[in-house]
């Protein structure tokens, strides 16, 4: 059962190969086996997830079997789960147990998914090594001495040692797309508004954007068939027809026309994961496609801007912890003002307090214009280079992340170096745009992936793209040595 | 010195919907504490604000309401703050584009008419409120009004004494009563004022510091605190201090105001574009719309009494003082009563005998209906004004029919020109005197001899036709 993607696992459970409490329990012993090793779990309860697999074996002799209905799913610690520990990574909210569904939980749980556990993540989604957890640092399963990424590390973790089928994850600047890479798994953020944002912790409301991760394109395509979707609890997703992303999944892709920009191989690429690109457009030439060179100008603006307007955000989100209603709350206090302050100093992490006071002092009066504001202006530069682009391409490809995985503690106190880990994957946050990483080989034994770019909505395109690519390649299907 | 005084209101109206601004849950008033805090009221993780849209209609039926420009694309921004009482940690409000742009409101003082110019009128959402001393040394807090609708109105400072910002808060309350946007409820806290109060000397144009004075809730405290404020400032001023911009407090025990914080006090509260919610983006199909299902407003009813029915200025107010009388004289018309008695019959008799039982016009034992047959059974001259005020007070909270009543008490007007005439004649022979005083020029005479006639007939007779026939016969 180790190695069948989700389609496979659907056919196994319908053939009665193997029932969801058996595939269940299967993976909850890979997690005994392993979990210790990599840290890529915070919340297991084995008894919740056998109790919905018993559930989801109900479903299935009924006969009402979804494509997803049974399969055990990994769920990053940012949704809400109602009666789960929801902790977002952080102590803040070590004790908080979610009393309601995100919409992305309600989905799956509505198709008989199992949710499998709750994985491990850079606190509050601010991370790009999965090192600023307040339950310690996931380690790679390719090497565990290096980082899986971040934030998603934790769900990144799980799939590339196989302790989980597919894994939910967000992206904010790239939190899907980077660890995705680093972990040699494909991994897509869908368009800004596509995936309900209701009861996913927020970090920075106008970026956060859900996706799936997975081994497969093709898996990632089923997955989005269950997170996608107009939701009236979140006013910022997008009412359009559901579209089925399996459909067109393996369409040709003769004359698609490639557009690779130039700004993304330039100073700061490792030589070696930029050879890996080259192969990876030598092999879409080969089936048929055409490359054009593009520019996106303004694409070295993206990591000063997003360090204005994420933080800006978070800083604002985050206030609700504040040690009144529900979290962490410091023991000892004389007044309100105490109580809040060490509240929050104790309950918060560095990088989290770094970034609530870069927020706290671009929003400030006097502040504002030179910072919020402009950045907001270059924000729409950015998309507009975006849309010039797509004038002249179908899709965009590059890098997704500057290098492979790195050891642990490498960058963690230079978080200037730590942020130039998404240099190639923020513009499409910023313009709120879908984008795919996958495996498209290896380096020194770490994966490299490819990022794909599309316009908005072309997640079915993109996933067709990149299905496309795995049909003709293998590298999706590695796995690391000590989790075969 | 002389002194002119500068006023300026921003006026927090709860707006009557069903649900909170931004989740479904209740607005009710007075139920257990937190008991409508749900999710988004507690500002758990991950919860997002959903816009009311009847709070929207509310907003576009205000800046209709006051002749204002409803804005095409208006924003929401959050308005960031630590208090216990606020639990997501900021307040949704606009900011740099309200729903309601510049309007105005003409108010009434006395026989003359001022119009006060409206800034903006934004929608935002209220706080919880903390409560103190239910257990010693803890406060407690209570969500439920949380996320209640408000908008708050702000005038640009056009008022000029304690007076008229009274006169503008009660035209105000009307208004939202009147469009049904607001339950005026003072007591609850459902329409309260922060009344921005400067001084300055007479010619002056720069306008002086101003200071606000927050949350007042009685018409009573608006005049009281206005009047010492600017007491206050004139005095100060006079014996060479100087006034910082600050926010105060009005204590109605003692009658004074108190600082409660200056501006360098006062919080940064770092506003900006609220990225959970779009851009409210209003098309003119749906102001044209709400606009068609809008009553007629006070001031255009106010008019049309004036010129179609020849009320005067001070009963046309009076009938449009507030829309429960309004309807009820509307009420009234629908029975083709005439617009005259209908005005009189509400500001008299029925006004004085709603205050001596301390009736909301809305409650009236006496329904419009009934009312109207009585005015009707004047108006056919069944019966004189003076009976018909006998037969309003027995009809007034009994189920009895006005035809039995003026049966009953015996109050049918004689019509019949001889019978009226034989009382006539009765009279005249009998008071011959008066006859030869009315003859040698004292017309105080005359009326005498109509009150011998009605005493006579025991108040049946019609004064207006027993003037006549006395009239005719005097001058044979």
């Amino acid at each position: 059962m180790i190695n069948l993607s989700l389609k496979e696992l659907s056919e196994g459970l319908k053939q009665k190969k193997f029932s969801s409490v058996e595939l269940t329990q299967f993976f909850l012993n890979r997690l005994d086996l392993h979990n210790s090793s990599i840290n890529a779990f915070i919340t297991i309860d084995k008894d919740k997830s056998l109790a919905m697999a018993k559930h989801s074996d109900e479903i299935i002799k009924e006969g009402n079997q979804d494509y997803l209905t049974g399969i055990p799913i990994a769920q990053k610690d940012i949704f809400c789960a109602e009666g789960w520990k929801t902790s977002c990574g952080s102590k803040m909210l070590d004790n908080f147990i979610a009393p309601y569904d995100s919409t992305v939980i309600s989905k799956f749980n509505a198709v008989g998914a199992v949710n499998l556990g709750k994985t491990n993540m850079d606190e509050f989604a601010m991370g790009s090594s999965n090192e600023t957890s307040f339950y310690g640092n996931v380690k790679n399963p390719w090497d565990i001495k290096t980082v899986p990424g971040g934030s998603s590390g934790g769900s990144a973790a799980a799939v590339a040692g196989r302790l989980a089928p597919a894994a939910t994850a967000t992206d904010t600047g790239g939190s899907i797309r980077q660890p995705a890479s680093l972990c040699g798994l494909t991994g897509l953020k869908p368009t800004y508004g596509l995936v309900s944002r209701y009861g996913m912790i927020a970090f920075a409301s106008s970026l956060d954007q859900a996706g799936p991760m997975c081994h497969t394109a093709e898996d990632c395509a089923a997955m989005m068939n269950v997170m996608s979707g107009h939701d009236p609890k979140d006013s910022t997703s997008i009412q359009r027809a559901k579209e089925n992303y399996l459909t067109g999944i393996s369409d040709p892709i003769k004359g698609l026309k490639i557009g690779v920009p130039r700004e993304f191989f330039s100073e700061g690429l490792d030589p070696e994961v930029e050879k890996i690109i080259e192969g990876g457009i030598n092999e879409y030439k080969k089936l048929g496609a055409e490359i054009v060179e593009i520019s996106l100008p303004n694409n070295h603006l993206s990591i000063p801007v997003y360090y204005v307007i994420a933080p800006a955000e978070a800083s604002s989100n985050l206030s609700r912890y504040d040690g009144v209603r529900y979290g962490y709350r410091t023991k000892e206090y004389d007044d309100l003002m105490e109580m809040y302050c060490k509240t929050r100093e104790e309950g918060f992490g560095e990088e989290v307090k770094r970034r609530i006071m870069i927020g706290t002092y671009v929003l400030s009066a006097g502040y504002y214009d030179a910072y919020y504001l402009k950045a907001q202006k270059i924000r729409r530069l950015i998309s507009e280079d975006f849309k010039k682009a797509f004038e002249n391409c179908d899709v965009i490809l590059g890098p997704s992340a500057p290098s492979v995985a790195f050891p642990i503690g490498e960058k963690k106190e230079d978080p200037l170096k730590m942020y130039m880990q998404d240099v190639y994957t923020i513009s499409t946050n910023l313009a709120g745009l879908p984008g795919l990483s996958m495996p498209a080989g290896l380096m020194n034994e770490l994966p490299v992936g490819i990022q794909l770019i599309g316009n908005y909505f072309s997640e079915a395109k993109l996933l067709n793209i990149a299905n496309i690519f795995q049909m003709n390649t293998d590298w999706h299907n590695l796995s690391p040595e000590e989790f075969k | 010195m002389e002194w002119e005084v500068v006023i300026g209101i921003e006026t927090h109206t709860q707006l009557k919907t069903e649900s909170k601004i931004f989740s479904g849950a209740s607005t009710n008033f007075g139920s257990e504490p937190n008991a409508h805090a749900c999710l988004v009221s507690l500002a758990y993780p991950g919860v997002l604000p959903v816009l009311n849209e009847e709070a929207v209609n509310c907003a576009i039926r205000f800046g209709l309401a006051v002749d204002a420009r409803i804005a095409e694309h208006s924003i929401f921004a959050r308005k960031n703050y630590f208090y216990p009482d606020l639990p997501k940690g900021y307040q949704i409000s606009q900011f740099e584009l309200p729903v309601v742009g510049e309007g105005s409101l003409t108010i009434s003082l006395g026989d003359e008419n001022k119009t006060i110019r409206i800034l903006r009128a934004h929608l935002e959402e209220d706080a919880g409120k903390s409560v103190h001393g239910i257990e010693e040394g803890k406060s407690g807090i209570d969500l439920n009004r949380a996320g209640t609708p408000l908008l708050e109105i702000v005038t640009e400072p056009d008022m000029s004494s304690a007076e008229e910002a009274v006169a503008y808060a009660k035209k105000l309350h009307e208004l939202v009563q009147w469009i049904g946007i607001c339950d005026g409820n003072m007591q609850e806290g459902n329409f309260r004022c922060d009344v921005n109060v400067s001084v300055k000397k007479k010619g002056e144009k720069k306008l002086g510091t101003r200071r606000e004075i927050k949350n007042l809730n009685s018409f009573k405290f608006i005049k009281q605190a206005v009047d010492y404020e600017v007491n206050w400032q004139i005095e100060r001023l006079e014996d060479g201090g100087t006034i910082k911009q600050s926010t105060i407090l009005f204590d109605p025990d003692s009658g004074e105001t108190r600082e409660m914080r200056s501006k360098e006090e006062a919080n940064d509260y770092r506003y900006f574009p609220d990225p959970d919610l779009l851009p409210l983006v209003i098309s003119q199909e749906k102001i044209n719309t709400i606009k068609s299902e809008m009553y007629e407003l006070p001031s255009q009813m106010k008019s049309k009494l004036v010129k179609e029915f020849g009320l005067s200025n001070y009963d046309a107010d009076g009938i449009t003082s507030n829309i429960d009388v309004a309807n009820f004289f509307r009420e009234l018309l629908s029975f083709k009563v005439s617009a005259k008695l209908a005005t009189n019959w509400i500001l008299t008799n029925l006004f004085s005998r709603l205050n001596e039982s301390n009736i909301d016009i809305k409650n009236s034992p006496l329904k419009a209906n009934k009312l109207a047959e009585l005015i009707l059974r004047i108006e056919d001259k069944t019966i004189s004004n003076n009976a018909a005020k006998k037969v309003f007070d027995e009809i007034w909270d009994q189920d009895e029919k006005v035809d039995d009543v003026i049966e009953k008490l015996g109050l049918k007007q004689i019509s019949n020109v001889n019978e009226v005439e034989d009382i006539l004649n009765q009279v005249l022979q009998d008071n011959e005197a008066m006859v030869e005083e009315y003859k040698s020029g004292k017309d105080k005479a005359f009326n005498a001899l109509i009150g011998k006639v009605m005493k006579a007939s025991k108040g049946k007779a019609n004064p207006g036709q027993v003037s006549q026939l006395l009239k005719d016969k005097l001058t044979d």
